[in-house]
């Protein structure tokens, strides 16, 4: 089963590595040059300080390799009693002082220009949560844009039931759309733990932390799609939440926004259509899915003591104001959050119905959107 | 012992000194170490650092002199913490004000839940270099909000931009995250310390 | 206190009560280093469990929850169980026999320091075995997922740092008043063997942060239990703050195992090259130098949370400036080496790797120092290499050196030298196998502590399992080689090495239970 192709392939990619910088890219094994200014600075600050690792390591290897050879106890090699100088000790101090001071000078100059975020032409709050990233564009008019970005790797690929695809684990429902060309500007900040929002490509690195707001900016010059991770410890599934950037034209973005507006006006107007229970079944299982499922598990078993079942459970099965009431506020000292700020009507309507019967329960009554407004109102 | 009595006994007296000064500087390191929690607030207020803003500023209009001829945004933006269902935002998304000038903008919050709830709201400006010039006369950060089952709130915040903030900084951000502390102020007499 | 004690003509007691009760230094180092290396064993298999899920794409073996727990206790039992405690155990045996000192200068609280880890590591390693898992949230314990959002064993997890922090202290107060009080007459400190010189300046660093890191285990706990709010910002704290605290241990920690290193290497590599030290002073004054940077770096761990520009361009030059020292000491074991008379004991081939990849690790910490380069490293696999080449084939690499070199003077045997040279060249091959390729995962953009990654990371996740394997079975070797040499083998002469000198080297192989009894003249 072990694929020995492929483990002489990864040797043989260590050792083109260590003579050609050219196939770094080509293999993979290099940090990408990435499509802004400054992710190109940093690239070139990189090898920079690479080159001149390889330089002293060749100087520090060559003499030990050397004195290995020439200076054997079974050659009859006779040790020399030096074991002083004062004048080479300053020396090896006083050089590599001078080679620092020569990286130092590239390196704040491009940290000025990363601390520089003044003047920008879009500003994107990003708010990292177990495990998902929700991005608000702070437009000055218009309706407000946000949402949520999600895995959107099957769990049978990452389960190995059902072949990878190329962009496993690197995919998400909805990516974050910015415009080419343009200072974007990020307000980072998380609902729970520390994140961090991470696009190679962008060399956009930014720690997000609940309470406080960081910020980061990236001018990206080529349209396409990008891809990155969260880089913080967060928890169970810090390795499942993935960020995606596309980069599109102006115009492109702005029809984009347009449409994502329209829809948010949208999500009020849906809310007061007629539902039947099969529908918000059916709407409910891909809610399930992506806000429930990596702690309730997708049987409604879920990981007990920390995440409860669902399934047969007092809350699940009883009566449904109390289970609207759980979903929307959470359970304050619990890992259960509320999700009345984060769920639309309808996929709050939606999850509930199906939590009521699917995932091996069968109370057989829903909760149609239209209610659960008139209960958020009620609450008045 | 061959060792003679008296280096022994020497001996045995300069090594209690000695672990006496060790264990005095293991507990002063015990101690720095919770010091470092003052240090680091006041380093905090002193340059910005992670957009911590200070206490309630006072304003005096016969002192300070509104600089017309400039223009800096601030823009307001607000968060849940996870487990907080209340609804929160501002009611505008950014303004235009003149440093020196004193402004009034409202947040609304309302509490959707059937219970009353008490809230802590944590301001956070950015770029970092800008906390230092946003002083804030009043704020409903430096309190805890109660509001009871279904009750909504505008919550006003009065502030104003010093004359002395760089040029090079012509838009802030001044952001708040909303923590639900119901249960800490219920519970114990915690040290929520307004902010 | 006592110096020695009224029993010193009988030889050990018999029995289990022989190591319960023993204050004898040489007994507490050799529990010392048999616990460290039944706990590097133990992280070790953390280690595997850890490299067999990622060996292919898709989870395997291990659910993401549990595999946070193996990276968790890999580290922990690693850095507190395996490196440190051996490095205690290496001082105990050999400090007392290079200053002439008949044991240490607080026997009694050294069978206690000793005593109280395995109970420890026991409460720690429990929580595997609990409803609610082992601590899941990094060696490092960032809050809030280390408070709010911890599992229920974090209260094992702060008491069982509280007392490693405990073992340690007192350990390193013990080895202070060692070396401050108990030299041979003549032996002054510009004469220390460059060993207890290291062992010296890492104790005064430990008992320099230790407490602070207990301070903020201590925090920990008041949050979790008593409703404070140190880290929470909802009662007016700072989750940055705990990184703050932590990493003003945490930086100190990471010289506090090395430091050490950097003493056995100078001890070996003057004896097999049959030439002195080249720079004792210097290489005194660049181990200071490095001690004292160690306080001033800390938030190099921390440039991606959001620092002002100017914190980032001090943290950045502070820890540029370790390069210096660092360097000075490599150029000098270089110097050692160059028209030498060497030979290749398998001490020497440790300490010859050692030199080659700790340096390969101080380059990439240099790289790492670069902030705007860093935050394109950090937190991804260049960073997980870079550690590991500073850890495992510096500190570790430099203990199997140390073992290696004074088990005849321990047990009086000589090591079977042909088994030796195979366990070094299995590590040293597996260890590059293992490492090496996380430098191209980094770079290429794979974040560390994940348990599932993106296809294009899979060939070198492969070859990474496949060293650690090699790396991680090679190591029964030694406990087999160790063995075999407490059990028999040629006998070994007092001066065992034909370069070796100091003062070790004229007690008799093995070192009888009490040396030094009448203290030895230093010229």
């Amino acid at each position: 089963m072990l694929p020995m192709n492929k483990l002489w392939l990864g040797l043989g990619g260590l050792v083109v590595a260590a003579v050609s910088p050219a196939a770094m890219a080509a293999w993979g094994l290099n940090m990408p040059k990435g499509i802004t200014g400054i992710s190109r600075e940093t690239y070139d600050l990189h090898m920079l300080i690479f080159w001149i690792c390889v330089a002293i390591g060749v100087v520090v290897y060559g003499v030990l390799i050397y004195s290995l050879f020439a200076y054997r106890k079974s050659k009859g090699a006779i040790p020399a009693s030096f074991h002083h100088s004062t004048k080479v000790e300053i020396v090896w101090t006083v050089i590599p002082f001078v080679i620092l001071i020569a990286m130092a000078i590239p390196s704040t100059r491009v940290l000025t220009q990363i601390y520089d975020s003044s003047e920008s032409d879009l500003d994107i709050m990003v708010t990292g949560y177990q495990w998902r990233w929700q991005y608000r564009y702070l437009t000055e008019e218009g309706e407000e844009v946000t949402f949520f970005s999600n895995l959107a790797t099957p769990e049978e690929q990452i389960y190995n039931r059902a072949e990878k695809g190329e962009n496993y684990l690197l995919e998400v429902d909805e990516p974050l759309v910015v415009p080419a060309n343009k200072k974007v500007r990020l307000l980072l900040t998380s609902a729970d733990v520390i994140h961090s929002w991470w696009v190679p490509a962008l060399s956009v690195k930014k720690d997000a932390v609940p309470g406080f707001v960081n910020e980061s900016w990236f001018n990206a010059e080529v349209t396409g799609t990008y891809r990155g991770q969260c880089t913080e410890l967060c928890g169970q599934d810090h390795g499942f939440m993935p960020v995606v950037v596309n980069v599109v034209e102006q115009a492109e973005f702005d029809a984009w926004l347009a449409e994502k507006q329209a829809a948010a006006a949208a999500v009020a107007e849906l809310a007061n259509q007629e539902w039947t229970l099969d529908q918000l079944v059916a709407q409910g299982q891909t809610v399930y899915t992506t806000f429930c499922m990596a702690c309730h598990q997708q049987n409604g078993q879920g990981l007990p003591p920390a995440f409860p079942a669902l399934t047969g459970s007092a809350i699940a099965t009883g009566p449904i104001a109390d289970h609207v009431t759980t979903v929307l506020n959470g359970r304050p000292g619990t890992a259960m959050a509320a999700y009345g700020a984060l769920l639309s009507p309808v996929d709050m309507a939606a999850v509930i119905t199906y939590e009521r019967n699917a995932i091996g329960n069968n109370v057989g009554d829903m909760i149609t959107p239209v209610e659960i407004l008139q209960i958020q109102a009620a609450a008045q | 012992m061959r060792r003679k009595q008296t280096d022994n006994t020497q001996e045995s007296v300069r090594t209690s000194h000695l672990v006496s000064k060790l264990a005095l500087v293991v507990v002063g390191m015990f101690g720095f170490g919770f010091a470092l929690v003052p240090i680091y607030d006041v380093f905090c207020e002193i340059t910005g650092l992670n957009g911590k803003t200070a206490g309630r500023a006072t304003y005096d209009a016969a002192v300070v002199e509104v600089q017309e001829e400039r223009l800096v945004t601030v823009q307001f933006t607000a968060n849940n913490n996870a487990g907080m269902s209340w609804q929160f935002h501002p009611m505008v998304n950014q303004i235009q004000v003149h440093p020196g000038e004193l402004t009034e903008v409202k947040f609304y919050a309302r509490n959707p839940t059937g219970m009353t709830m008490i809230a802590q709201a944590v301001p956070s400006v950015v770029p970092f270099v800008a906390a230092d010039y946003l002083h804030k006369t009043e704020c409903f950060c430096f309190n805890q909000q109660t509001l009871a089952a279904g009750e909504a709130i505008e919550m006003p915040l009065l502030f104003y931009i010093d004359q002395a903030i760089p040029d090079g900084v012509s838009k802030l951000t001044l952001s708040y995250t909303l923590f639900d502390v119901t249960a800490n102020f219920l519970n114990s007499s915690s040290n929520l310390s307004a902010k | 206190m006592a110096t020695g004690h009224d029993d010193h003509h009988h030889g050990p007691a018999k029995g289990f009560t022989r190591w319960l009760y023993t204050t004898n230094h040489k007994d507490i180092g050799s529990m010392y280093l048999w616990f460290s290396f039944a706990m590097f064993l133990l992280g070790g298999t953390f280690a595997l469990v850890i490299r067999a899920e990622l060996f292919q794409p898709g989870l395997q073996f291990v659910e993401p929850e549990f595999f946070n727990q193996m990276t968790t206790m890999h580290g922990l039992v690693m850095v507190f169980g395996a490196v440190m405690p051996a490095f205690v155990g290496l001082a105990n045996w050999m400090i007392p026999l290079m200053i002439g000192a008949p044991d240490m200068a607080l026997p009694r609280m050294n069978n206690w320091s000793f005593w109280i880890l395995p109970f420890a590591f026991a409460m720690l390693a429990s929580t595997l075995f609990m409803e609610a898992g082992a601590p899941n949230f990094g060696w490092t314990f960032y809050a809030p997922l280390s408070t709010t959002y911890a599992p229920s064993t974090v209260t094992f997890f702060i008491f069982a740092i509280h007392i490693m922090g405990a073992s340690s202290i007192m350990g390193s107060i013990n080895i202070i008043a060692t070396i401050q009080n108990l030299r041979a007459p003549g032996m002054t400190y510009m004469k220390m063997p460059l060993f207890v010189w290291t062992w010296l300046i890492t104790a005064y660093l430990l008992i320099a942060v230790m407490p602070v890191l207990a301070g903020v285990v201590t925090m920990m706990l008041f949050d979790i239990h008593f409703g404070t709010s140190f880290f929470s910002a909802a009662g007016g704290g700072d989750p940055v703050l705990f990184q703050h605290v932590f990493w003003f241990f945490g930086h100190p920690e990471v010289y506090i195992m090395i430091l050490p290193a950097f003493g056995v290497v100078s001890e070996i590599i003057p004896t097999f090259s049959r030439k002195k030290l080249f720079g004792y002073d210097s290489m005194v004054y660049a181990t200071s130098s490095i001690a004292f940077l160690s306080f001033i770096v800390w938030a190099h761990h921390m440039f991606t949370t959001g620092m002002p520009l100017a914190g980032e361009l001090f943290f950045m030059y502070a820890t540029m400036l370790i390069a210096v020292p660092t360097g000075v000491k490599v150029f000098n074991w270089v110097t050692t080496m160059f028209k030498g008379s060497i030979s290749f004991e398998t001490p020497m081939l440790f300490s010859i790797a050692f030199v080659v990849l700790f340096t390969m690790g101080g380059f990439t910490g240099l790289m790492l120092a670069i902030a705007p380069a860093d935050f394109q490293y950090h937190d991804t696999y260049f960073v997980v290499a870079h550690f590991h080449y500073v850890l495992v084939p510096g500190a570790v690499f430099s203990i199997m050196a140390a073992a290696y070199y004074w088990l005849p003077k321990w047990t009086g045997n000589m090591y079977d030298e042909a088994l030796g040279k195979l366990h070094f060249w299995l590590s040293f091959v597996g260890i590059n196998i293992l490492f090496f390729p996380q430098h191209f995962l980094g770079l290429a953009g794979m974040p560390r502590r994940i348990p599932d990654y993106a296809l294009q990371f899979a060939d070198f996740n492969m070859v990474s399992t496949v060293g650690a394997f090699i790396f991680g079975f090679s190591q029964l070797l030694f406990l087999f080689i160790v063995v075999k040499t407490v059990l028999g083998g040629k006998k070994a002469t007092a001066q065992v090495w034909e370069g070796a000198e100091g003062l070790e080297w004229t007690v008799p192989s093995p070192a009888p239970y009490h040396t030094f009894t009448t203290p030895p003249l230093v010229p």
